[in-house]
């Protein structure tokens, strides 16, 4: 058995206050080496033996971080009790052009993530783990320099490098490029929990995910539930975006109202904790943002006027069919056209397309065209139709959830923008100009290619 | 037993085939990829359901168990 050293141990500090937050990310002036992260939340806590962390995950409430929100002791207890040697993969394959929490984390604290891929592949009963992520932006250098300096740690962690595209991490592609393919979604059933990498039964977990069981092995249910509510504890990380296209990430609980991250989108923020800024931002939702992206380019656009009801939770947002997804917020300045916006996503997300599945593969590139058109004001009359039609086609007739959350941004941009369709139609935008803010980079024809790897024993 | 008939996405290139065999079932959109009712398959067309899962050239059509 392991142990932190003596001085470490002398000195670490008592568990946090329970409602204090940032919870993940580091407050101003804290730093993130392993000697100040060892000082803070001491060794970690390793439970001595396959399966005695889960009921505490699953007592704690934690859902899954990526987007999809699945209750993560849940698929633990299926991964451990899958037929074979587990296989444990963290997910930091951030494919979400508006999101950037991942890779924040993964700067700026990566011991808490390396200690949550410990505790998951000793709870699952893996004998080695592996860190899937993008290395650009200095994640590469980050990790190197954190695994180099945890010589307690019991389980291997081999890092896989990909260039990540929009649809690299979900879990089925992130299996794909570990088996050597090209990163691709691939056919369900089987779902990799069952069977994944080599046929075993994989836990392919979002990194922040892990980060957050660092944190409950430590301070336990009780402390991660003191924030949130109560059907959906604890904090999570959100990539606020507006009028700065800088994004800044925040550490939030859960029931956060959505007119404080709205207020914040312009604001200096990247401390992770919103400070004050909510004072400020029911004027600004008022005057400034005209809709809210909620979710990412898989999500759904909201109207401003209704976010000062809305908060972050999945009850909240899920009753005008939005969802916190991985934890997307982009306030859309009313000087920016929504319509151009929305075209410019809707053609990455046709070019983001895996190609795989016919409906996919015909049906977006038609819908992207179709709406640019409607976006330019140069759509014939029967563009609304189309578009109707075409998404009817798309949704459901996919191997992954491309098809069905591209068509939620559809729909809702066509649902949000309804005033603007109409003058577009017409020829003409109220606010016309070149500026954006949803980000678009190029697309890597939804291929991550694993490049490099770097072992590690 | 009831069964539902399951189009595997990936593997199916929209050859048609199983629209021709069971057009009470699968129907094609306009860029030729099926539309599968999703309701179990009625005794009676069961047989044609067997044909039409052996005969798709991309091995893309199933029936598996409902539920």
């Amino acid at each position: 058995m392991t142990r932190p050293t003596a001085t470490a141990a002398a000195t670490r500090a008592p568990a946090p206050a329970g409602r204090t937050l940032p919870r993940l990310l580091l407050p101003a002036g804290e730093s993130g080496t392993a000697g100040a992260h060892l000082r803070r939340h001491g060794a970690v806590p390793y439970r001595g033996g396959p399966g005695l962390l889960i009921d505490t995950v699953e007592d704690s409430g934690l859902t899954g971080r990526g987007g999809a929100g699945f209750p993560t002791g849940r698929k633990w207890r299926a991964v451990a009790t899958g037929k074979g040697r587990s296989v444990v993969v963290g997910n930091a394959a951030e494919g979400e052009p508006a999101s950037a929490k991942d890779r924040t984390l993964l700067i700026t604290n990566p011991h808490l993530v390396l200690d949550g891929l410990q505790l998951a592949a000793e709870a699952v009963g893996a004998p080695s783990a592996t860190l899937f992520l993008d290395g650009g932006g200095g994640v590469r250098e980050s990790v190197a320099v954190a695994l180099t300096a945890r010589p307690q740690d019991r389980v291997p962690i081999t890092v896989v490098e990909a260039r990540v595209a929009f649809l690299s991490g979900e879990e089925s592609a992130v299996v794909d490029a570990l088996e050597g393919g090209v990163g691709l979604p691939t056919s369900t059933p089987p779902r990799v929990f069952e069977r994944g990498v080599g046929g075993r039964p994989t836990l392919v977990q979002n990194i922040e995910t892990l980060a957050q069981v660092a944190l409950i092995a430590r301070y336990g249910p009780g402390w991660f539930r003191s924030v949130g509510t109560s059907a959906e504890p604890g904090s999570m990380l959100v990539t606020v975006t507006g009028r700065s296209r800088v994004p800044a990430v925040y550490d939030v609980a859960h029931g956060t109202a959505l007119s404080v991250l709205v207020g914040s989108a312009g604001s200096d923020g990247g401390d992770g904790s919103l400070g004050s800024v909510g004072v400020f931002a029911r004027q600004a939702v008022r005057h400034e943002v005209s809709a809210v992206l909620l979710g990412g380019y898989h999500g759904t656009w909201v109207s401003a006027a209704d976010v000062p009801r809305l908060a972050l939770t999945r009850e909240s947002l899920g009753a005008i069919g939005a969802s916190p997804g991985a934890g997307v917020v982009v306030a859309l300045p009313a000087s920016i056209c929504g319509l151009v916006e929305s075209a410019r996503v809707l053609r990455f997300l046709a070019e983001a397309s895996a190609g795989q599945c016919g409906p996919c593969l015909n049906g977006l590139p038609r819908i992207a065209l179709t709406f640019g058109a409607l976006s330019a004001g140069t759509a014939t009359s029967s563009a609304l139709d189309d578009l109707a039609r075409w998404s009817g086609l798309v949704v459901g007739r996919g191997a992954c959830h491309h098809p069905d959350g591209s068509m939620r941004f559809l729909r809702s941009a066509l649902t949000v923008f309804a005033d603007e369709v109409d003058v577009h139609l017409t020829g003409r935008c109220s606010t016309p100009g070149g500026v954006t803010v949803l980000p678009t980079p190029a697309p890597r024809a939804g291929r991550a290619w694993p490049a490099r790897r770097a072992a590690r024993s | 037993m009831n069964e539902v008939l399951r189009v595997d996405r990936i593997a199916c290139t929209g050859h048609g085939v199983c629209a021709e065999l069971l057009p009470e079932r699968v129907q094609l959109d306009e860029w030729g990829y099926p539309l599968v009712s999703s309701e179990p398959v009625p005794a009676d067309l069961v047989k044609h359901a067997r044909r039409a899962v052996s005969d798709c050239p991309a091995l893309a059509l199933r029936l598996v168990p409902s539920g």
